[in-house]
């Protein structure tokens, strides 16, 4: 990743500061300016495209994930798929799984739903619910902060994954993915609470703020038009940082065998069970830890360059 | 300093009771039935009724949760007749597998749990802070670049990940190390150290990652404050500037990050552990989930929050210490 070379001043750009109208075109200059944008957005891209076209995708590769195809492993190796590189062939564009032959391509592609989906509607929760939070705690202060603020304490004080853990494993006859969303996000709301509640606090007593509330602004229309705002960019750059936090979460919770129950996949599960044939194998477990890893590092660096143009100051402090 | 120091004490305990509120009411409320489970399949329904009131589970859900918060307290004596048994302080109940007291079962497996987080956050610490403050200092060079490329990729890298790579690369490639096998300390401290290596790097890899990135970014600020200037123009040498200046500020925020981390190393202890097959509390909770054995997932649960709230209480004192514009 070699940082693009400065462009060259064109003799009409403005300063900054007056920069042409609307900040969203600044952020977005900004940010075209980056290599890695670039980079962790297509990757990002060829994974949403792959988590919602997933029945199309695997039925363009002929398997459905749960298509057992025992023509592709040998069965006098203990099971192993037959061919080079985990059985890559024509047939299975990214090989099979030993025992069972199932297609990986199928499986990836629909473990990809699964691990987006959760990840993201988990990450949608947190923000949607930290941000109310924290605005009203910063913005009504007094009883509202105190017990908003305990709150937060509180939740922070949670083993959040040993929690969740053993939330998952207790809870039996409900829908697995539902579940794992609302646990997961139950546990992330205080980071960003706490990001918009001191963001809140600085914006409060602005002037333009007391502008509005000296014009007649109720507190509904002041939050929404005059503060939403202002905290708006730590959140956007706190939200894409939280993301590879989720996904990582679901993979681990799905590893430790309290995720999605099979036959359902998801990439924490496919590398849970890649595990014991690592040995013979290795192709099984090299496949979905590079889809985990390539998505956790897609928006890491997203987050990175979205942190550097909206939040440059970094309110997390 | 003393009266904060209590006061926070208090809010400890108080936080704690609320942690253990909340967990039992979820295992405790939650549609399972320990009895059944404990009882096996041809179970008649007398001795059901006799284990349900050997546990407790007869009794109503507040009537519980009061007996075992006192119990941690005072110790309790638990069912009745022929099965009486007596808990002793800190009771923390029985397991419903092997009927070992858990609070027994948790000292037992302490200290490889405490061998695996110390030793990684020794080595996360060394490791990450180094590398963070070199590429503060080289700013924009070759040597920045490919440091934090490191670490946002071995940031993204989860632990069992990590872990296979080691045990694949490490073990059964190279050969160079032994196959995990958990020494005691006080029995031989270099097998010791030589058996925990793998799942310390393995453990540690991850956050040196992201311990690297924001003591860089975090020492990049401190080193563009005015007093570093002026402590450079006043012509001390550069490396009392950094060092006597710069890291003890720059470094200062990293302790809250780390108190949570450390409080929370518990969670990350069960995927090591299980995949490194060391027998502490992670894997003490694993097996205890794959059983349903609530006592001891609650007991786990507690004492990982206890951790956590310990810790923070612990990095809010030494600010003090550490940071002159703290003051309690």
């Amino acid at each position: 990743m070699s940082s693009p070379a400065p462009e060259p001043l064109a003799p009409e750009a403005a300063p900054l500061s007056t920069a042409s109208g609307r900040p969203g075109q600044l952020v977005r200059r900004e940010l075209r300016r980056r290599g890695s944008v670039k980079i962790s957005l297509v990757i990002i891209g060829l994974f949403l495209v792959m988590a919602a076209a997933a029945p199309l995708l695997s039925a363009l590769g002929g398997w459905s994930p749960d298509a057992f195809d025992k023509s592709a492993v040998d069965p006098y190796l203990g099971g192993t798929p037959l061919g080079p590189l985990g059985g890559i062939s024509a047939d299975h564009w990214l090989g099979v799984e030993p025992v069972t032959g199932r297609d990986l391509f199928a499986r990836v592609v629909h473990g990809a739903q699964v691990s987006l989906l959760i990840a993201l509607t988990a990450t949608a929760i947190v923000v949607v619910t930290g941000t109310a939070a924290g605005i009203a705690a910063g913005y009504f202060g007094g009883r509202t902060d105190a017990l908003l603020s305990r709150l937060m304490d509180l939740t922070m004080s949670f083993p959040s994954l040993i929690f969740m853990i053993a939330m998952m494993s207790v809870a039996k006859d409900v829908n697995r993915i539902l579940l794992m969303t609302a646990v997961i996000g139950l546990f992330g709301w205080p980071g960003v609470a706490r990001v918009v509640r001191g963001q809140t606090l600085s914006l409060k007593h602005r002037e333009y703020v007391d502008a509005a509330r000296v014009g007649g602004s109720g507190p509904w229309r002041i939050l929404t038009r005059d503060v939403l705002p202002g905290v708006a960019g730590p959140v956007i750059a706190y939200t894409t940082l939280i993301i590879p936090g989720m996904i990582a979460t679901e993979a681990a919770l799905s590893y430790l065998g309290v995720g999605v129950r099979p036959p359902t996949p998801s990439w924490g599960q496919m590398i849970a069970e890649s595990v014991s044939f690592y040995d013979t194998d290795p192709m099984y477990f090299v496949i979905p830890s590079a889809c985990l890893f390539l998505t956790v590092l897609a928006f890491t660096l997203l987050g990175d360059a979205l942190r550097d143009v909206l939040d440059p100051r970094g309110s997390r402090a | 300093m003393i009266r904060y120091t209590l006061r926070r004490l208090v809010a400890v305990v108080g936080v704690l009771i609320a942690v253990a509120a909340v967990t039992f009411t979820i295992f405790y409320v939650l549609p399972s039935d320990p009895a059944a489970a404990a009882c096996g399949k041809s179970c008649s329904t007398e001795r059901l009724e006799a284990i349900r009131a050997h546990m407790g589970l007869d009794e109503p859900v507040w009537r519980q949760f009061w007996d075992f918060v006192s119990g941690i307290f005072t110790g309790r004596t638990m069912g009745s007749g022929r099965y009486t048994l007596h808990c002793h302080f800190p009771c923390l109940g029985y397991s419903y597998e092997n009927s070992e007291a858990v609070w027994d079962l948790l000292v037992d497996r302490l200290p490889v749990s405490a061998s695996l987080a110390l030793g990684a956050a020794v080595l996360w610490l060394v490791l990450g802070l180094s590398a963070g403050v070199v590429a503060a200092l080289r700013k924009d060079t070759l040597v920045d670049r490919a440091l934090m490329v490191g670490a946002v990729g071995a940031a993204s890298l989860p632990v069992y990940f990590t872990s296979m790579m080691l045990i694949y690369g490490l073990i059964r490639v190279a050969g160079l190390l032994p196959y995990p096998r958990y020494v005691s300390f006080a029995d031989d401290p270099a097998h010791w150290a030589s058996n925990l290596l793998l799942p310390w790097l393995a453990l540690a890899l991850l956050y040196a990652a992201m311990y690297a990135r924001q003591s860089r970014s975090s020492m990049i600020e401190t080193m563009a404050e005015p007093y570093i200037r002026t402590a450079r123009a006043k012509g001390l040498p550069r490396r009392t500037v950094v060092v006597k200046h710069g890291l003890r500020a720059g470094m200062t925020p990293l302790l809250t990050l780390f108190g949570m981390d450390l409080g929370g190393l518990l969670a990350g202890a069960v995927i090591t552990e299980s995949l490194f097959g060391l027998p502490g509390i992670g894997r003490l909770f694993y097996g205890a989930l794959t059983t349903g054995d609530q006592p001891v997932i609650l007991g786990v649960t507690l004492l990982a929050a206890t951790f956590i709230v310990v810790a923070n209480l612990a990095v809010d004192l030494l600010y003090a210490v550490v940071d002159p514009r703290v003051r309690l």
